[in-house]
């Protein structure tokens, strides 16, 4: 009985292993090679040193995850870097999948595909080193001078949600959103939680997280999904990845070894 | 009509005739053909998006409203330094030597270096000195880049316009007894700026499209506001919107300087 167990065991696991291996076969852009995309520069702690191949940070450690499930070997992923521009513009991509936390919107999937999300990123506020004692209270931040990168989620959810007294000033990356900050140009910031504590750690000087939104509040959870080209049909492939991969605990354990712990922030009132 | 008319008459409808056909040859073509390429469907639902443009066109009119703020006060301000520029450079008394070094100086530089890097640097270095709001504002250090970058053309082209004023002028003003100063501001001035103007209407449409350079320091007007639309949507038909709004703009006034131009070259015939 024990043997027949066993082997039933076994074979489920090698007809789910073959599976995931043969899934991914003919769909990559290149036979036997997985080619990932990720930001020019990609960011911390998403991508540690701007080194995706060394597997470091959290979308790095996620993507090997993937393809590991998706029977490719370490050796067999490849980066490319893109913007988000290359990434929405019409024609053949050169990447299979593009993961540079890549908010999923309804408008943005009439265009692109989105594999199911890897990671719920609640929005923070980050505020200059003239501003750290605002309270974490929807009414105060109102009166506060916001700023934002341009391209993300988070300048709808500044309108939306927070909907400050003076007009948002909107940068071109995270970068310009420091020198902002740091300049006294704006009193504070919208990121993602990672992204604000990283630039509030280690970036800017004086500067704090005051506050995280719930992740699901207002009509605008930020689900980050690897983009893809539409129609692609290694979507699946990714999709059952993913969920092997949070199914198994591994995403868990991903998750919990690069994003720092997000529950010492308060959450805005 | 005499025979030659007659037959001039014959040949200028010929020549009307052929340009109608051909122009009508080359529309068909570019709306036969270009519809037949592969990706034309991708193209046109990323780039020529009717909805998309009806849904963005409202609110990119209004950042343009920004771009005309930003345009209506920095012109004015161009035009007096680019002259006083000028001048400087064109001050003839010795003790004034270091007034010709500076505006020599003045104008390689900063017509030297692209004007997005004066941006960037004017735009978040003079407020990085810490200087209290709202001296620090973006709009303010943005405006100023643009200032000093288009102030360095424009003294170019007002010293052009001066040199075209022939030597004799002068000297006949100075032996009726008019002073330098008097020299320069009733007779040279006046004829050098006349000479100048369609030159300068060149400058003024290509400030018009510079101003879009401050949305890098923070601004949102229409470039930005294209790009915000265009991260959403994931949809590139914000930026054609924005471009037909420069274009209904910069044609007529690109026209105006052509026809400024022309009559100027008919007057010194």
């Amino acid at each position: 009985m024990k043997l027949f167990t066993t082997t039933c065991m076994a074979m489920a696991m090698m007809a789910s292993a073959a599976a995931a291996d043969t899934c991914a076969i003919g769909k990559t852009l290149t036979d036997g090679k997985l080619t990932i995309a990720t930001g020019n520069p990609a960011y911390y702690p998403w991508v540690m040193d701007d080194a995706p191949e060394s597997g470091q940070g959290f979308e790095a450690a996620v993507a090997y995850a993937v393809a590991q499930e998706m029977g490719f070997d370490q050796g067999d992923v490849v980066w490319v870097r893109s913007s988000f521009d290359e990434a929405i513009q019409p024609g053949a991509k050169n990447f299979d999948m593009n993961m540079q936390q890549y908010s999923i919107t309804p408008e943005r999937e009439q265009v692109v595909d989105f594999s199911k999300p890897y990671y719920t990123a609640p929005m923070a506020v980050l505020v200059g080193p003239g501003a750290v004692d605002t309270p974490p209270t929807l009414e105060a931040l109102k009166a506060l001078q916001w700023g934002a990168v341009g391209s993300t989620t988070a300048v709808p959810k500044l309108e939306t949600v927070i909907q400050p007294a003076a007009a948002p000033l909107l940068y071109g990356d995270n970068a310009d959103v420091n020198a902002a900050l740091s300049a006294n140009q704006i009193d504070a910031a919208l990121f993602d939680l990672p992204t604000a504590l990283f630039l509030s750690a280690v970036m800017i000087e004086g500067s704090k997280v005051i506050g995280q939104f719930p992740a699901d509040a207002g009509d605008n959870p930020d689900q980050f999904g690897m983009l893809m080209e539409q129609g692609n049909p290694l979507k699946d492939c990714v999709d059952a990845a993913l969920d092997a991969i949070t199914a198994n605990g591994t995403l868990a354990q991903i998750e919990a070894q690069w994003l720092q712990d997000t529950t010492g922030v308060p959450l805005i009132q | 009509m005499t025979r030659r008319q007659m037959y001039e008459r014959h040949q200028r409808r010929k020549s009307t005739l052929i340009a109608t056909v051909s122009t009508v040859v080359a529309m068909l073509c570019l709306y036969v053909f270009v519809p037949m390429t592969p990706g034309w469907d991708k193209v046109q639902k990323s780039f020529f998006n009717w909805e998309v443009l009806q849904k963005t066109l409202p609110k990119l009119l209004d950042a343009f409203v920004v771009n005309i703020m930003i345009f209506a006060w920095s012109a004015p301000a161009i035009a007096v330094l680019g002259l006083l520029i000028a001048l400087a450079r064109n001050a003839k008394s010795p003790a004034m030597f270091p007034l010709r070094v500076f505006g020599a100086t003045f104008t390689d530089v900063f017509r030297g270096v692209p004007v997005v890097l004066t941006v960037y640097l004017i735009g978040f270095g003079i407020p990085g000195l810490g200087l209290p709001r709202p001296w620090n504002s973006p709009y303010l250090w943005g405006s100023v880049a643009l200032i000093l970058t288009y102030a360095a053309y424009v003294a170019e082209i007002f010293r052009s316009g001066i040199d075209s004023v022939h030597h004799s002028q002068r000297a006949a003003a100075l032996s009726l007894g008019l002073s330098e100063g008097q020299v320069m501001r009733d007779v040279i001035l006046p004829q050098a700026i006349r000479n100048v103007v369609p030159s300068q209407m060149n400058m003024l449409i290509a400030l018009q499209k510079d101003v879009s350079l401050l949305s890098f320091i923070g601004p949102v007007e229409i470039f930005r506001q294209a790009g915000v639309f265009k991260s959403l949507l994931a949809n590139f038909t914000p930026y054609v919107g924005a471009a037909i709004i420069f274009l209904v703009i910069t044609i007529p006034a690109t026209r105006y300087a052509d026809y400024l131009m022309a009559r100027q070259m008919r007057e010194r015939r």
